[in-house]
């Protein structure tokens, strides 16, 4: 074995460019790693102190609780070479119907909250029932789902707000994840936490355990996995549902974030969610990826619009900035793509 | 055919009488088929002769109209490539069946991961990443294949060449007692064609029956212990290749020529 190693590296294009591009294969967050901190080097000499106060920080944490919530459930989809547009509905329809249930039909909060997770699922079981069983392309589905979900927003929430004040009376369990922990001068949100804690359940499910693999495989190459003995569909269509429960728990988050209920909540969620995947280096061709690059696309959106901001830029930079940000993600993705081949 | 079957031992794998028609096509019209224990079989035909449909049928890929299969003597009966598989037929599809993002490690143990014993393992399905690496270094040091570096390397950044010893691997890993290879050359270079020649062999010798489907003339007669010769959808012959010309194969291959007599031709 051990005369394995060396002399047969020869063989091997040994090449400083063909090993850079073996370890981003590898590696593929080591580039939005890269962004982040050169990010953050950027805003802090620009902005000095106040960016990297811990307030600021966690500021920035709270502000990506639902993007990044989100974001973790756009992963998987995305994972699978899928898209779900309806994501942002979902968020809101759920938080609607945590809302209404609690306000409306008396149901204890507790139950509320579990029936609104519910909610979130069978959004998402119906997505996947059409990906997967009437085999239409995500893209449609979702696209289509995103208005029916939209329009039962409408319809539940009768265009109302639920006031803070009303749920802090009825219902204050559902404002929960809104409450902080003070550390120093950081406040950190029991939503960010709950968040954190849910990537790593969903970093441990994609890398060691068999289904996490299987993901990964459906997304690469759906016809291998199906010879290699994968359950395609029942792969895609569990996606699919996880994504709608995670979605209906950040519903849950959303309430603790803005305290009330609004049928215009999650209006951005959808693409930003996307723009946090994207930059976080995963392909939209699927089956490359990863949860921590999510979570650092998430704070590289995050930070940007943060340190912008504390520039004294305009918003509209805000956006500028994002928007290339994506372009270059994408682009990137494309290039190792086809060298690979 | 009564004498051989006299002389030699029961074939791993027999087919007899194998129909399969698509609508008004009929590709498989009373085929045979024989896999002797430890040989390299090589299929070959012209494009049509039905020798694909033939081979999909030993995995377990189509269901045959009528005939019959037999592994190891008895009767089987195959649902999907999957039923094949689980009872000790492996096929390397041309495409390869690798998720290329993938390191060699997943794509080993692709579908049949180990998990650790215990709790983990059973509640909260942890991989045995550790074993599975052990046993694919393992498993590619036998094969001679170390000269792929980093088993956690992905599947895309090797050449054409390592990618089909992993997919041979894969395929002879887990207790098989039959490897269909299905054009395993036909996208390589002279060198790295040449490996993946040797890497047969030595699977051969490990005591593993190979199919081995390949247009490559020269590959087959190097390679083969006996060619199995497909036409109009039905074996025509079995010849060794020291006993005959690669030209005269293709002659009866193309219908150019009469199969010898004596011949399993039913």
């Amino acid at each position: 074995m051990a005369s394995n190693d060396l002399p047969q590296f020869a063989t091997h294009d040994t090449r400083l460019s063909r090993r850079v591009i073996n370890v981003l294969h590898g590696n593929p967050t080591i580039i939005p790693l890269f962004v982040l901190v050169l990010g953050l080097a950027v805003f802090s000499s620009v902005v000095g102190q106040r960016f990297f106060h811990p307030f600021n920080l966690s500021l920035v944490l709270q502000q990506v609780t639902i993007i990044g919530t989100v974001a973790l459930a756009q992963t998987l989809i995305i994972l699978t070479a899928g898209i779900d547009l309806s994501v942002g509905a979902i968020v809101v329809l759920s938080s609607v119907a945590m809302g209404r249930l609690a306000m409306d039909h008396d149901v204890p909060p507790g139950l509320a909250l579990a029936l609104g997770i519910a909610v979130g699922s069978g959004c998402g079981a119906l997505n996947g029932f059409f990906v997967t069983m009437i085999r239409l392309p995500p893209f449609i589905v979702t696209l289509g789902t995103w208005s029916v979900f939209n329009a039962l927003i409408q319809f539940w929430s009768g265009g109302e707000t639920i006031r803070q004040q009303e749920i802090e009376a009825a219902a204050p369990i559902l404002q929960w994840t809104g409450e902080s922990l003070r550390m120093g001068a950081a406040r950190l949100t029991i939503g960010s936490l709950l968040m954190l804690l849910l990537a790593g359940l969903l970093w441990y499910v994609l890398n060691r355990t068999a289904y996490g693999r299987h993901i990964y495989a459906v997304g690469n190459d759906p016809n291998a996995a199906r010879l290699s003995g994968i359950g395609t569909r029942k792969v895609l269509f569990t996606v699919y549902l996880t994504a709608g429960a995670i979605c209906g728990f950040a519903g849950w988050l959303l309430i603790g974030r803005i305290g009330a209920i609004s049928p215009l909540g999650g209006a951005m969620t959808n693409l930003d969610s996307i723009t946090a995947v994207v930059i976080g280096g995963t392909s939209l061709f699927g089956g490359r990826g990863s949860i921590i690059g999510t979570l650092i696309g998430a704070l590289i959106v995050g930070f940007f619009r943060n340190g912008l901001a504390l520039a004294g830029l305009d918003v509209l930079w805000q956006e500028f900035t994002i928007g290339f940000l994506i372009i270059i993600a994408v682009s990137f993705d494309q290039w190792l793509r086809r060298i690979s081949t | 055919m009564m004498a051989r079957a006299v002389t030699n031992p029961e074939p791993v794998l027999k087919a007899r009488g194998l129909v399969k028609s698509f609508g008004r096509v009929v590709a498989m019209d009373g085929a045979d088929f024989d896999l002797m224990p430890g040989e390299i079989l090589a299929v070959i035909g012209d494009n049509g002769a039905g020798k694909s449909t033939m081979i999909s049928a030993l995995a377990g890929a189509v269901r045959p109209d009528a005939g019959e299969i037999f592994l190891g003597g008895e009767k089987v009966a195959f649902h999907s490539p999957m039923d094949a598989r689980s009872q000790g037929i492996e096929t390397v599809f041309q495409g390869l069946a690798l998720a290329p993002a993938l390191t060699i490690v997943d794509n080993l143990f692709l579908g049949r991961e180990y998990r650790v014993p215990g709790l983990r393992g059973g509640l909260f399905r942890l991989l045995d990443r550790a074993r599975m690496r052990e046993e694919a270094r393992k498993h590619l040091s036998d094969l001679g294949l170390m000269t792929i570096q980093n088993i956690d390397q992905v599947v895309e950044t090797l050449s054409g060449g390592q990618r089909q010893g992993v997919a041979v691997a894969r395929a002879c890993a887990f207790g098989s007692k039959v490897v269909i290879l299905d054009e395993p050359t036909a996208a390589l270079g002279v060198k790295e064609s040449r490996k993946v020649l040797d890497l047969i062999r030595d699977v051969r010798d490990r005591g593993i029956a190979i199919v081995l489907i390949s247009h490559n003339m020269p590959h087959v007669f190097e390679i083969a212990d006996r060619v199995h010769i497909h036409r109009l959808g039905r074996r025509v012959a079995v010849v060794r290749p020291s006993e005959m010309t690669m030209s005269d194969a293709v002659a009866i291959m193309t219908g150019a020529m009469e199969p010898p007599a004596g011949q399993p031709a039913d």
